[in-house]
């Protein structure tokens, strides 16, 4: 039962093959005897999960329906969901119930998913291998020696390893995106503001979009659809139809012009990824697509404007995580000042440290100009490029990563050398583009990713390209052994 | 050394909404601590602020006041610093791009010029949280009530040039938000506060002297006494051979000083930045003119209407107009009273002096417009004199009801009977017959002031109700005669 997919699941559901309940403690015995290799979860929600699921069985019994109700999900610790433990991962948040739930966990709830738990991740979504979090890594369940990517790397590694069909990732710089590439998944992040914030605790407020991981396009396209849409406790959340996604996943590819960045090719790409990708873009085009040569110039300023903007912002979103309300607070604290310092310095990782210093250097008065203005000029041109880009193409296709899953523990000196991981990923945060990475083969038993990402608000687009290529490739329904 | 007095002036307005800026909390002052604190206002993990378009309003009605240019794009900012009745690490304040640019406001001053303040820039941004360092064994307490209510800084520009410019400013400001109805303007309460940027130069010099600024003042009277002694402190500084250094002052009114809070290198770095949680807030032309529509009065534009439509002078028309209930209350009095000058003259004397006596302000004021009013129409037709209208006033002011059942009860209607009053004046005048032969055999000067004794004397005897100018026809007539 744990090899279905959502859409089967739903499928299975409706024609009474088995009941919620039923796949759901089949799935909680799969994480209580799988996930002590793996890691994947923070908090399990077993009583929570039957509940929900018995709850989904009788809805269903008096005649409701709908493609989400009783399907289980994880769902990343940094979704807060009301009554359990929401931790970012975090030291800082060991000891947060969360009072209240997320929208994203709202409207999925409300749709009748059935919540397994909470999800490893790197701490506050800070990292890309997962190795971050104060509850320790994250193994990639095609190779237990290597990590499955971040920051959503337990959403990762648990869909992986069929611990649950579908689950929630958030994306800052690739980090749904990224973990799918290294763990052979469908992940999705959405045209900023397309998915609520609400309830998402923050990295970066202007590059955070929550999105659907799953193993197929299909189940990508069914969660998406139970995510997304207008919250008018966000701000920053756009007012624009939901599309059904589903309905255009088979739409032909005749005539789709994809564009190639020649930029996404060049040095610090692993030949046998791009050897991988080349062959994905010959499938497309036996699909019907037309490939074009495009050219993101200012794509080598994303990684420094990134790794100011998205600090900076961090900076003052988790000034407050400082000992008085709520979180961590440190052991007989002398004065304010020492709660302050001690509370922080103990309840945050290394990582987040880092990036909180970094992010206050650079809105520092006398260097704002220098690093935080000019990286968000930087930001209005990788923008500008990728509209003039689709001015020709209706799609851009490359490379998730450069590299394979690497070792776990083998950038954990060299912050810089995992921060170009995301070299690929974090142009469609900056401009705020919806983009997909999808399974596309193996290099020694590892997974590679090809992403694809389009205009604004293009999300059916994603999902139909990946589906029809879905349907001539298998990557996608391979599992790695063990799992 | 002569010294020039520089002011400039921070007003904090908290705007009148029902609730928060940025949460759908109520903002009523006075409740139990933390009971008006939301997930928002607490600054939990993963919420997000929303604006609320009626303090957008608000300070679009002020800015259109003040004729300054409004925002078209304006935007939020975050003013990072830790302290912890601010919840979030940071409070949302507009920094680059106010809501409202350069405006102007006039005042008026105690020779009757008008001076014209430069209004700076005014910006929205949330209040924080309280402090309570009482009752809690050593340790603080937080109350976030108070955090996320919308607040207007005006920041005026260094235009004044002594404590009382400053205190006439404040007290425009304060009429002027609470003639547009977006300020309740409670000082007590903390609803309008003020940081005073006070500095001094020789007389002539045109380079401005080192500031330094008094923070929170909330009243009238400690503004123009906070000012008054940290400008006496700068000048014994300056002429004591010392320099004024720039830093963050308190005033403290039981000693009339203000004393050092902190300096400038101690000052925080901000790292203000557009806060990525908000939009830009767009003021579109049609909203604009919506709002500009739909102001009420002003104050400077009822001066003049006071001035036009009854007659006052300039002083009596400021006076009435300084705040809108006692406008208000003017022109009630006036429609049931009939006479403008003598409505004036009744609220600004006897009703402001019963006010202070009682230390209320106008909208609890013990007798109503209406019944001061329907009193002037028993002056004006006669039914009593001005004097006994004091006597009616003070009992309506007791609560004994309305003026014509006072003057009834009381038995205080007027004599005008003249062969009453005529035989009064007999009676009093075969009283003091001594008198009566002075008075013949006096001359032109002297029987100036003895006919006053005799105006005296027959009002007694009349207990006050003689109509005065009946009496003062009829006595001459029998002195003379």
């Amino acid at each position: 039962m744990h090899q279905l997919t959502l859409a089967e699941i739903a499928r299975g559901l409706a024609d009474k093959s088995f009941s919620a309940e039923e796949l759901t403690t089949t799935l909680l015995a799969r994480i209580n005897s799988l996930d002590p290799q793996l890691n994947s979860f923070i908090t399990v929600t077993d009583e929570l999960a039957v509940q929900q699921a018995r709850a989904a069985d009788a809805r269903r019994a008096a005649g409701e329906s709908g493609a989400l109700l009783g399907a289980p999900i994880a769902h990343k610790d940094l979704f807060c969901t009301q009554g359990v433990r929401t931790s970012c991962a975090s030291k800082m948040l060991d000891n947060f119930t969360a009072p209240y739930d997320a929208t994203v966990v709202a409207k999925l709830a409300a749709a009748g998913m059935v919540t397994l738990g909470k999800t490893n991740m790197d701490e506050f979504a800070m990292g890309s291998a997962n190795e971050s979090s104060h509850y320790g890594a994250v193994k990639n369940p095609w190779n237990l020696e290597h990590v499955p990517g971040g920051s959503s790397g337990g959403s990762a590694a648990a869909v992986a390893a069929r611990l649950t069909p579908v689950a929630t990732g958030t994306d800052t710089g690739g980090s749904i995106r990224q973990p799918a590439a290294l763990t052979s998944l469908t992940g999705l992040k959405p045209t900023y503001g397309r998915v609520s914030r609400w309830g998402m605790i923050a990295y970066a407020s202007s590059l955070d979009q929550g999105g659907p991981m799953a193993r197929t396009a299909e189940d990508c396209a069914l969660l998406l659809q139970g995510m997304a849409g207008f919250d008018a406790n966000d701000s920053t959340s756009i007012d624009e139809p939901v599309p059904d996604y589903s309905a255009s996943l088979n739409a032909s590819l005749q005539g789709l012009r994809i564009g190639i960045p020649k930029e996404y090719f060049g040095a610090g790409l692993d030949p046998r990824i791009a050897e991988q990708v080349q062959a994905s873009i010959q499938e497309l085009q036996k699909l019907g697509a037309v490939i074009k040569e495009i050219s993101l110039p200012n794509m080598q300023h994303a990684i420094a404007a990134y790794y100011v903007i998205a600090p900076a912002e961090a900076s003052s979103n988790l000034s407050r995580f400082d000992g008085v309300r709520f979180g961590y607070r440190c052991d007989n604290p002398k004065d304010l000042t020492d709660l302050y310092k001690r509370s922080r310095g103990e309840g945050f990782g290394v990582e987040v440290q880092r990036r909180i210093m970094v992010g206050a250097y650079a809105l520092s008065a006398g260097y704002y100009d220098a690093y935080y203005l000019k990286a968000q000029k930087i930001r209005r041109l990788i923008k500008n490029d990728f509209m003039a880009a689709f001015e020709g193409v209706d799609l851009i296709l490359g490379p998730t990563t450069p590299n394979l899953a690497w070792k776990l523990g083998a950038k954990g000196n060299d912050p810089v050398a995992a921060y170009l991981e995301d070299v690929y990923t974090i142009t469609a945060n900056l401009a705020g583009l919806p983009g997909l990475s999808m399974p596309a083969g193996f290099v020694d038993g590892l997974p590679v990713g090809v992403q694809l990402l389009a205009p604004y608000f293009q999300e059916a687009r994603l999902l139909n390209v990946a589906h029809r290529y879905q349907q001539v490739t298998d990557w996608h329904t391979r599992a790695p052994n063990g799992f | 050394m002569q010294w020039e007095v520089v002011i400039g002036l921070e007003i904090h307005t908290q705007l009148a909404t029902q609730s928060k800026i940025f949460s759908g909390s109520a903002t009523t002052f006075g409740s139990e601590p933390n009971t008006q604190a939301s997930l928002v206002d607490l600054g939990m993990p993963g919420v997000l602020p929303v604006l609320n378009q009626e303090a957008a309003r608000m300070a679009c009605m002020f800015g259109l006041a003040i004729d300054a240019e409004i925002g078209p794009r304006n935007v939020f900012a975050r003013k990072n610093y830790f302290y912890p009745d601010l919840p979030k690490g940071y409070q949302i304040s507009q920094m680059d791009l106010p809501i409202v640019g350069k405006g102007h406001l006039d005042i008026a001053l105690e020779d009757g010029t008008i001076k014209r303040i430069g209004v700076t820039r005014a910006h929205l941004e949330e209040d924080a949280g309280k402090s309570l360092h009482e009752d809690f064994n050593g340790a603080t307490g937080i109350d976030l009530n108070r955090a996320g209510t919308p607040l207007l800084e005006i920041v005026s520009e260094p235009d004044m040039r002594s404590a009382k410019e400053a205190v006439a400013y404040v007290k425009a400001i304060h009429a002027l938000v609470r003639y547009l109805g977006i300020c309740d303007g409670n000082m007590a309460e903390g609803s309008l506060r003020c940081d005073c940027n006070v500095s001094i130069r020789p007389k002539g010099q045109s380079e401005f002297g080192t500031r330094c600024e008094i923070k929170n003042v909330n009243s009238f009277r400690f503004i123009e006494r906070a000012i008054n002694s940290e400008v006496q402190r700068q000048i014994e500084l300056i002429e004591d051979g010392g320099k004024v250094i720039q830093e963050t002052r308190l005033y403290d009114p039981n000693k009339d000083e203000t004393r050092s809070m902190r300096s400038k290198e101690e000052a925080n770095d901000y790292r203000y930045f557009p806060d990525p949680d908000l939009l830009p807030v767009v003021i579109e032309p049609a909203l604009l003119e919506s709002i500009r529509a739909a102001l009420p009065e002003l104050p400077t534009q009822k001066v003049e209407r006071f001035q036009q439509q009854y007659g006052l002078s300039a002083y009596d028309a400021n006076v009435l107009a300084a705040s809108r209930e006692q406008a208000d209350y003017f022109e009630q009095v006036v429609k049931i009273g009939g006479d403008a000058k003598l409505a004036a003259n009744w609220v600004m004397v006897e009703l402001g002096s019963l006010l202070n006596k009682l230390g209320v302000e106008i909208d609890q004021a013990p007798v109503s417009a209406e019944q001061l009013g329907g009193m002037l129409l028993r002056i004006r037709d006669n039914t009593i004199s001005g004097k006994i209208a004091k006597t009616v006033f003070e009992a309506m002011a007791a609560g004994e009801g309305d003026a014509d059942a006072i003057i009834d009860s009381k038995g205080l209607k007027q004599v005008t009977d003249s062969g009453a009053i005529e035989s009064m004046l007999d009676e009093m005048l075969a009283a003091n017959a001594e008198q009566v032969e002075q008075y013949r055999a006096a001359d032109e000067a002297k029987r100036g002031k003895m006919f006053g004794f005799f105006v005296g004397q027959a009002m007694k005897a009349s207990k006050g109700k003689a109509n005065p100018a009946q009496v003062n026809q009829l006595l001459k007539a029998k002195l003379e005669g």
